[in-house]
């Protein structure tokens, strides 16, 4: 099946019940708005047999019901909410703050890190936290909010070998991102710290911590405050 | 309310449904049955909707204790179950009587078995579903496998016993397949034309790392086009049974608890068709990759609709 543009979207078939929706070939803050809006247009105005959506940095994955709609079918749908996408409100993001203990146990990256690029641990951590990340996506796992980005001086590759296991609210980086693991699982991404905060709930009033679209700042705590403020969270 | 007693629980069990829609903005994947025919046809011989909540057994079966009795189906792969000592049949209606053991052991065939009950498994729904998203630890039964003591409700019934089997045809048309029917990938042209060839003529082996989320293969690697092999693949949405290619070369086909994103390149995709077969894949397991049209795959998907749709699937 060709692949088709539209509107400044590229149109590709990923599976025989889903289609992708790519914006751009690179990140953007335009295309992650193109993103936003047609998310947010999708699930304003839901289309009987579209099941499901994966949005991500400059592509959205629509997950539909093959005994129910085509690929072109999809595709001609997202085409005319294409046309009406800058008629979409997006709400002034939220400025969402998480406190993160750096270093330590929490953070066993942190020297590594500082090494890499020549800085001093502290150096690193005022970096790190006096930077506004935007929240592009959710994705991996439940809560998993893919944040940027870094500054050029925090660029770091991910580690050769992932960890089998990452502790639940690790704040990590990898290339231009950072990000927090909200459970425990296998991870690639440079541990800087942790933070006390639950990223994703059971409570279904408040899932996630984070949104697509949130402005985040990592405060610095202590040690102390870091259990302090996990007990309060129980 | 009729109960379950866990007596043993086997290696991984736990309570499935057909899935979770609609939350992958949060990050959150369906889970659900990974051998979704196997859990529609058990429920279908119970008089249960589809959708029904079950235990999902995988590879080593458990015990369990029916205080009030019940009427159970046992679906998917072969655990050599036994009920009070005598063995129970798969794909059928049985009457288990108050007080009576079903004991299940490890399996003859395929990776997982389904324990059907009549009025399904009890358990309070996360985000529209019962299923068990083990990685979060959400839904299902306490957002974990099950464990030794644990005791299940089972839902309200009122239909009268009435033995019901699937059909031998029904049940020669949807088993499960080892050679998995494919699209091609979202990034299929990174990868150059002897690379898919190789991809499409080579047998590949299940590895014990394989799970829920994923099942990681071994067999000849797969590179990427030179122009492709720097890395640098923006993150994107994944579909389910997507089949990555990480650094290193070897598949990795993302199962019913998927990443929603991920950053490696997708060489092919499973059919939804063939999605099922892959939830009985043990390790070790030995399959293959065939490329289909988008119309076969289609195709392939309605006529399984179809027969589980039609009157000739189950007979009293």
């Amino acid at each position: 099946m060709p692949t088709s543009v539209a509107a400044g979207a590229r149109f590709q078939p990923a599976s025989d019940q889903s289609l992708l929706v790519y914006f751009d070939e690179r990140i953007t803050l335009e295309s992650h708005g193109k993103v936003v809006r047609l998310l947010r247009l999708l699930q304003s105005e839901p289309v009987a047999g579209i099941r499901d959506l994966h949005p991500a940095y400059c592509s959205l994955l629509i997950k539909f019901d093959g005994l129910r709609l085509t690929h072109e079918d999809v595709e001609a749908i997202v085409r005319t909410y294409l046309d009406r996408l800058q008629s979409v409100p997006v709400p002034e993001p939220r400025e969402m703050e998480i406190p993160v203990c750096y270093g330590g146990d929490f953070g066993p990256d942190l020297a590594d890190v500082s090494t890499y690029h020549g800085m001093t641990p502290a150096q690193v951590i005022e970096l790190h936290s006096s930077s506004d990340y935007i929240a592009y996506f959710l994705g991996f796992v439940p809560g998993f909010a893919y944040m940027g980005e870094l500054p050029d001086a925090l660029v770091t590759p991910r580690l050769a070998v992932p960890r089998r296991s990452v502790p639940a609210g690790s704040l990590g980086i990898a290339g231009k991102q950072t990000g927090i693991y909200p459970f425990a699982t296998p991870g690639g991404w440079r541990l800087l710290g942790r933070t006390p905060i639950k990223m994703f709930r059971s409570d279904e009033t408040a899932l996630s911590f984070l949104t697509i679209g949130d402005r985040v700042r990592f405060t610095p705590i202590s040690p102390e405050q870091f259990l302090a403020l996990e007990k309060a969270q129980r | 309310m009729s109960t379950i007693q866990v007596l043993s629980p086997g290696l991984l069990t736990t309570v499935q449904d057909l899935g979770r829609e609609g939350f992958g903005p949060l990050g959150v994947s369906a889970s659900g049955a990974a051998d979704s025919l196997a859990l529609r046809t058990g429920n279908r011989l119970v008089s249960n909707p589809e959708n029904a909540a079950a235990m999902e057994m995988t590879l080593l079966g458990g015990t369990f204790l029916f205080p009030e009795g019940a009427v159970i189906a046992l679906t998917g792969s072969d655990f050599g179950a036994t009920l009070g000592g005598a063995p129970v049949p798969l794909w059928r209606s049985v009457e288990v009587t108050p007080g009576q053991t079903l004991r299940l052991e490890s399996t003859r065939s395929g990776a997982r078995c389904y324990l059907c009950v009549h009025g399904g498994i009890a358990v309070p729904f996360f985000l529209g579903s019962a299923s068990t998203h083990i990685l979060s630890g959400l839904g299902g039964f306490d957002g974990r496998p099950l464990r030794k003591g644990d005791v299940l409700q089972i839902g309200a019934s009122n239909a009268a016993f009435c033995p019901e089997t699937l059909t031998p045809d029904a049940l020669r048309k949807l088993s499960p397949r080892r050679t998995l029917r494919v699209t091609p990938g979202p990034q299929c042209d990174w990868f150059p034309k002897s690379e898919r060839q190789k991809f499409y003529t080579s047998p590949y082996r299940v590895l014990e790392e394989s799970n829920r989320m994923g099942l990681r293969l071994e067999g000849p690697p797969i590179a990427l086009s030179p122009e492709y092999s720097s890395g640098g693949m923006i993150t994107e949405g994944v579909s389910l049974g997507a089949i990555q290619i990480p650094e290193g070369g070897q598949p990795i086909i993302l199962f019913v608890e998927q990443q929603t994103t991920g950053g490696y390149p997708e060489i092919a995709n499973v059919i939804s068709a063939d999605v099922p077969s892959v939830g009985q894949l043990r390790p070790r397991d030995e399959i293959k990759f065939e490329l289909v049209s988008w119309e076969t795959a289609r195709s392939a998907l309605r006529e399984q609709e179809s027969i589980l749709a039609s009157n000739s699937l189950i007979s009293g």
